[in-house]
């Protein structure tokens, strides 16, 4: 791709103008789902378009980038996007969670607090929280306005009574300030209790589906529960096999055919740094003993 | 030390590299020029053009090129080129009627006026692999037969005169633009047609298919399908008329659907419109079934719960560049979702060996 060809960010400025229009009113309702007209990017949809185009409608040159997919910096999708940002914006990339002024995400929230100085953009590949109950845009839209949530309490509610829990684990909903059902993403239940009060702006754009919708810092978001059966966060019950961290979410790995496993941290960059600060994990060895 | 293996920046360079050396093939066999992707697969250029909705044979033949023949990752560039271009304003309505016509058939008429003209078509001939081609012989001498200036009328205006098929109104309003506004439902028969003008030609035929085998009926006979070139013009307001600032070629389809009456139109035909770029007469086709079948709420029919009534479930999957997005990102990697449901899969098992082990 010729970059000079495009504009700053790939996106046209009238396209990033309504965006930046669709996010603003995300923010000022939040939890609500702004419909957008999404445009064809050059990654396929389901690929993190929505995330993209929220992304360059946000940056601006001083920006410091970092992009992560199921919490690393080194997974391929995450390298095509920031590669990407880097080619049509030019703008400074960096893997470490503190440095970056605005964070794309799949999957996961990092482990490190944020600051109000951030901005936290989420891939989201299905907005409406309703859909599984409810295919029908034209009905999930009248039950938000309605807020008419009855249906998914009973999903709930079915789910403890088959499963003694609410068997879900990932892109658990949640409720903003009180008022609208949101879907957090495809983010596991782990990272719920992060949404809420953060200091960063979190935004959340879903392409193929032409949503935007955001939450503001300091926003309240309570995961759906109920009072005899209160929301809980779930992980594997192992600590960080390469930096020994005992409250981060962890990836299983499969390392030989016999069945043996580890577990390391699925955010990179919590762990490496928490490696080189000393911590070392059941199979970690010291930073300083590896060679480069 | 086991380190966790990610993808990596080298991975994906080298996978690219090995992509391109795949395109080009064997490099003692000569390189397939642009030019004779053009000439020579043309009717894979239209549906590029069609479904990417930009009228560029050069650049829907280098898409095919870029894409090795994977039509669809072809549609896929061309939609990711054509989202970048500026917008300078909107032209006039073809008029059709005025169309250069190759093709122009009717199916409900034995003649009619302007003729029969059957053009360049698979239709009639036997389906037999032809081996001259394989022996790439000398290109074929045909007589050219000069071009009639005559207007070629549309057959549904034949009928309207009868009053025996509903009148279309015109209409001034300003036709809602699918790729510059969220799609919303209701859509409405503007962004209907637009979404389907752009939509997968298989999905669009297999729900016109769908009707005429009873999900959802509606009779329909081709009135006419016409395949030309029709002059595009637009209002400079500088100049303040029309000028003629190009020319496309479209395939036209109208059906005229039987309609016994509802409980608000009287009996009369009933009509489905497909429009697509260049020659895609099958889409133009379905896409009229298709049109006339998501029709029933305006002409007071019933709902029968047919895949093909319903416009929410046609225009949300119609696009195959959102389908397939959509569908082969789930080769993405989720091991953060699929380890919290690993997690929950074995805590509700212990659960329930458990309670197996107590009850016993």
């Amino acid at each position: 791709m010729n970059a000079q060809a495009y504009n700053f960010a790939y996106l046209d400025e009238q396209t990033k103008r309504m965006i930046r229009r669709a996010i603003l009113k995300g923010l000022a309702i939040p939890g609500y789902q702004v419909p957008f007209a999404s445009r064809e990017m050059p990654m396929p949809y389901g690929w993190g378009t929505g995330g993209v185009q929220v992304t360059a409608a946000c940056l601006v040159p001083e920006d410091k980038l970092k992009v992560i997919d199921q919490g690393a910096d080194d997974t391929t999708n995450a390298v095509s996007i920031r590669k990407f940002f880097e080619k049509t914006a030019g703008v400074e990339v960096t893997e470490a969670t503190g440095e970056a002024s605005l964070i794309q995400t799949r999957h996961r929230i990092p482990e490190q607090d944020l600051s109000k100085d951030q901005i936290l953009v989420y891939q989201v590949p299905i907005p409406e929280p309703l859909r599984f109950l409810e295919p029908r845009e034209t009905e999930t839209r009248k039950m938000h306005e309605l807020e008419e949530y009855g249906l998914m309490h009973v999903k709930l509610y079915e789910d403890i009574s088959r499963h003694g829990e609410i068997s879900t684990s990932y892109a658990y909903p949640v409720k903003v300030e009180g008022r609208y059902i949101m879907d957090p993403s495809p983010i596991p239940k782990f990272d719920n209790p992060k949404l809420s009060d953060s200091s960063a702006i979190q935004l959340f754009g879903a392409g193929r589906e032409q949503r935007i919708y955001a939450l503001p810092p300091y926003t309240d978001v309570q995961s759906l529960d109920f009072e005899d059966y209160p929301f809980e966060v779930s992980k594997a019950p192992h600590d960080c096999d390469l930096c020994g961290a005992k409250d981060t979410y962890l990836d299983e790995v499969i390392t030989d055919d016999a069945g043996s496993r580890m577990y390391v941290c699925s955010d990179t960059d919590f762990c490496s740094t928490r490696r080189q600060n000393g911590h070392v994990g059941r199979l970690g060895t010291p930073v300083s003993s590896e060679v480069a | 030390m086991y380190v966790a293996v990610k993808g990596g920046e080298r991975a994906i360079d080298n996978a690219h590299a090995w992509r391109d050396e795949e395109r080009r093939g064997d490099t003692s066999i000569p390189e397939v020029s642009l030019a004779q992707i053009r000439e020579q697969l043309a009717l894979a250029v239209n549906r590029v053009m069609a479904e990417g909705s930009l009228f560029d044979a050069d650049l829907a033949a280098l898409a095919i090129k870029q894409s090795r023949g994977d039509l669809i990752e072809a549609i896929f560039l061309i939609r990711a080129y054509r989202t970048t271009l500026p917008r300078f304003g909107a032209s006039r309505p073809v008029a059709t009627s005025k169309m250069a016509v190759d093709r122009r058939v009717s199916a409900t008429f034995k003649d009619l006026p302007g003729g029969q003209i059957l053009g360049p078509t698979f239709d009639y001939t036997h389906r037999l692999l032809d081996f001259k081609l394989a022996a790439e012989g000398k290109a074929p001498e045909v007589k050219i037969a000069p071009a009639t200036k005559e207007d070629v009328p549309h057959v549904t205006s034949f009928l309207n005169k009868d009053g025996l098929i509903e009148t279309e109104l015109p209409s001034n309003e300003e036709p809602r633009d699918l790729t510059r506004e969220p799609l919303e439902f209701p859509a409405g028969r503007d962004l209907r047609l637009q979404s389907m003008a752009r939509g997968d030609e298989g999905f669009i035929l297999s729900l016109a298919y769908s009707t005429q085998r009873g999900y959802g009926r509606t009779h329909a006979f081709v009135g006419e399908l016409r395949i030309g070139r029709v002059a595009v013009e637009m209002d400079i307001p500088e100049l303040g008329f029309a000028i003629e600032i190009g020319e496309v070629e479209l395939t036209e389809c109208e059906t005229v659907n039987q309609f016994k009456g509802s409980k608000t139109e009287p009996p009369q035909f009933t009509r489905g419109y497909g429009l697509v770029f260049g020659q895609s007469e099958r889409k133009a086709i379905a896409m009229s079934l298709l049109d006339r079948s998501l029709r029933w709420q305006e002409l007071g029919e019933d709902f029968v719960g047919a895949p093909a009534q319903d416009e929410e479930f046609v225009l949300a999957h119609c696009d195959n560049i959102q389908a397939t997005g959509f569908l082969e990102h789930i080769k993405l990697p989720h091991y953060v979702d699929f380890q919290s449901e690993l997690e929950l899969v074995r805590r509700l098992r212990t659960e329930a060996e458990a309670a197996q082990e107590a009850a016993e």
